[in-house]
């Protein structure tokens, strides 16, 4: 029981940051039906940023609150992560709006390689370990144990995810943008300006990915100028499980891929007898992309039409 | 390249006799570590042409490619080295590799007919994760792949007496391996090009170019969509299968870490880069980024022209160069650098 609880909180600590990457793909994925390749990159950068504004900060003032340290470095992130998101918008997906979809993949497949390259020239090939400014409390629930990093997780990705659904039902900018999923031309016709529109979705998407990123570099302790990569992956994986283009979709893929990993990791070498171990981790989330897109393409909470080119 | 059947195979036979003198200017001219770069060009000229197959004719994104590389390198390995202590002939364990390739492709292929565009080329980049994961990791508790230490001391091709892996005297000229590999590759290269270019004039080739350009008129036409395009992932799977089990062979030595994600991009970027669906396109492109990665080495060299010394080392350089390469020719030259002429038809009319 204690290790079925203790699987349970590991994997909605888990879900919680995939879902947080994974509202970026689909929000612009809702939008212009373009898989933003370059996105689990930009996660990558928030956690880069952050960890070097948090480094040098530990540095320059060590009496500082590591609260007040990790904030600072996701004050950087987050503008950061925005003017990148914007510059790879207007730079590699803009100009190439109508040109045939394989473009913009293989221009997006580009930005992430130059991001990649771009941090492993600045920060170097290792593992960078995160720096311990963060309360290393326990607290035992039922059996299990549950810190304080998982819980400020779990916390600040509710309280963002709620921010967000309100954002997209309430306000102005909201309506525009589900306006401009709906259809982008009859949306420019009622005087909303796409490209802002559009702009404001890759912005949004990278402040969450920076977020996120931060996230999971906490969680594991280390960052890496290719953890982007997997990463971004498996958040797909979520938006697509979810339905994507659908925003409660990612939440719910998101959440449901991290429990999906965490049991699968947990009981796999139970389940067949010790000959699969929790090395095949990362396999799940490929197991169940391909499931979900074989036997529901639209998602669990889709409703779009997924055969088109 | 608009001239009828007689000088195009004018072309392709001026084409391979220059061929055959390649490896020894460029071994006189550059130095026998490029005849290895040619011969690894070859193999990539393969793996192209196959991958054109999938998406270049029936417009079927693969991500997933180099899973089907991997099968018949892994597939030659087992069955030619000390690893299971198997050591079956060349000739036999060659065609197994591509055939247990193209029973993949078929595997991959029937659950994804429904798929297009995006979603097929995530659920094949998902296949190929999924077979590397395995072969990274199936090394306990039954050592089958040896992980990620790979397998190594694998046959070098032998055919009757005759080992490639040595140097022969020929007609007072000596053959090192790496030439002689070159021929053999070329031989392989010429057969999947020969094949290409059938396939392209042929009815499949152009029902798969229908499915690709419209797969519900293609199927309201009478084109059996689903064994077409079952079809197209079995040939190019069976390609890569094949470029594999040579690849095995060339290397001595395979391991999971050869067969990563990255390695279908660049396959796929190959095609793209060169123009989609044209042979002589695809060819020039898997050449190209095959050389480019080597040449960005030179950067070094500039470096310490411009400024006295090297800020960054090459190897780190070339790769964020190759980003760069990608997004501009997207931009600019969204049909390839060497399109057919239909597809620069199709780009001309989008323009207007």
């Amino acid at each position: 029981m204690d290790i079925f609880l203790q699987q349970l909180i590991n994997g909605l600590v888990l879900g919680s940051v995939y879902a947080l990457v994974a509202l970026g793909y689909t929000m612009v994925y809702g939008i212009l039906e373009l898989i933003n390749f370059a996105h689990g990159e930009i996660t990558m950068m928030g956690a880069m940023v952050a960890l070097a504004v948090a480094g040098a900060l530990a540095l320059a003032a060590p009496g500082l609150p590591g609260v007040l340290v990790l904030g600072a470095g996701l004050a950087v992130a987050i503008p950061v992560c925005v003017a990148l998101g914007l510059v790879i918008e207007r730079v590699a997906y803009r100009p190439l709006r109508h040109a045939p979809r394989l473009a913009p993949l293989i221009t997006a497949i580009g930005v992430s390689i130059i991001l990649q390259n771009v941090a492993m020239l600045i920060w170097g090939k290792q593992y960078i370990p995160f720096p311990a400014i963060l309360p290393e409390g326990r607290h035992h629930v039922l059996g299990a144990t549950i810190s304080d990093i998982q819980v400020a997780i779990l916390v600040l990705a509710l309280l963002i995810m709620l921010a967000l659904v309100m954002v997209v039902q309430k306000t102005r900018l909201g309506r525009a943008m589900r306006a401009t999923a709906q259809s982008r031309q009859v949306a420019s016709l009622m005087g909303v300006d796409v490209n802002r529109v559009i702009a404001a979705t890759f912005a949004i998407g990278s402040a969450l990915a920076a977020v996120a990123g931060v996230m999971v570099s906490a969680y594991y302790g280390l960052a890496h100028y290719y953890m982007g990569f997997l990463l971004g992956l498996k958040a797909f994986s979520a938006a697509v499980l979810g339905g994507i283009g659908n925003l409660r979709g990612a939440m719910l893929g998101g959440l449901l891929l991290g429990l999906i990993e965490s049991f699968g990791a947990g009981y796999i070498g139970d389940l067949t007898g010790g000959f699969l171990g929790s090395n095949y981790q990362d396999v799940f989330a490929f197991f169940v992309l391909i499931a979900v897109l074989v036997f529901r393409p639209s998602g669990l909470l889709g409703a779009r039409v997924v055969e088109r080119a | 390249m608009s001239s009828g059947p007689k000088s195009r195979w004018l072309t392709f036979g001026l084409f391979a006799l220059g061929l055959a003198l390649l490896p020894f200017l460029v071994d006189a001219g550059m130095g026998r570590s490029w005849v290895r770069l040619l011969d690894l060009a070859l193999l990539y000229v393969m793996l192209a042409l196959g991958l054109n197959i999938v998406v270049g004719y029936a417009g079927l994104l693969d991500l997933g490619y180099v899973a089907f590389y991997a099968l018949g390198a892994y597939v030659y390995a087992w069955l030619a080295s000390p690893q299971f202590g198997l050591h079956l002939p060349f000739w036999a364990i060659l065609p197994l590799g591509a055939a247990l390739a193209a029973l993949f492709g078929v595997l991959l292929g029937t659950p994804t007919l429904r798929l297009r565009g995006d979603y097929l080329a995530i659920v094949t980049l998902g296949f190929g994760e999924i077979i590397r994961i395995f072969m990274n990791n199936l090394n306990a508790p039954v050592n089958i792949t040896n992980g990620p230490q790979g397998i190594n001391l694998i046959d070098p091709v032998r055919l009757g007496g005759f080992s490639l892996s040595q140097s022969h005297q020929l007609l007072g000229i000596t053959f090192t391996g790496v030439h002689l590999t070159y021929y053999l590759f070329l031989l392989f290269t010429l057969a999947v090009i020969f094949i290409s270019m059938r396939l392209e004039d042929s009815r499949i080739g152009r029902a798969w170019v229908a499915i690709r350009e419209d797969e519900i008129a293609a199927a309201a036409t009478g084109i059996n969509t689903r064994n077409l395009k079952l079809l197209a992932f079995a040939m190019g799977a069976t390609f890569g299968g094949l470029a594999g089990g040579l690849f095995a062979s060339f290397q001595g030595f395979i391991s999971p870490e050869s067969f990563n994600l990255m390695e279908s991009i660049m396959i796929l970027c190959m095609i793209v880069l060169g123009g989609m669906g044209h042979i002589p396109g695809v060819i020039f492109g898997a050449i190209l980024l095959t050389l480019l990665p080597e040449a960005l080495r030179y950067t070094g060299d500039w470096q310490r022209s411009l400024f006295g010394h090297v800020y960054v080392d090459p190897a780190d350089l070339r790769m964020l160069l190759f980003g760069v390469a990608l997004v501009a020719v997207m931009l600019y030259r969204p049909a390839g650098l060497l399109p057919s002429r239909r597809r620069r038809r199709e780009f001309a009319d989008a323009e207007a």
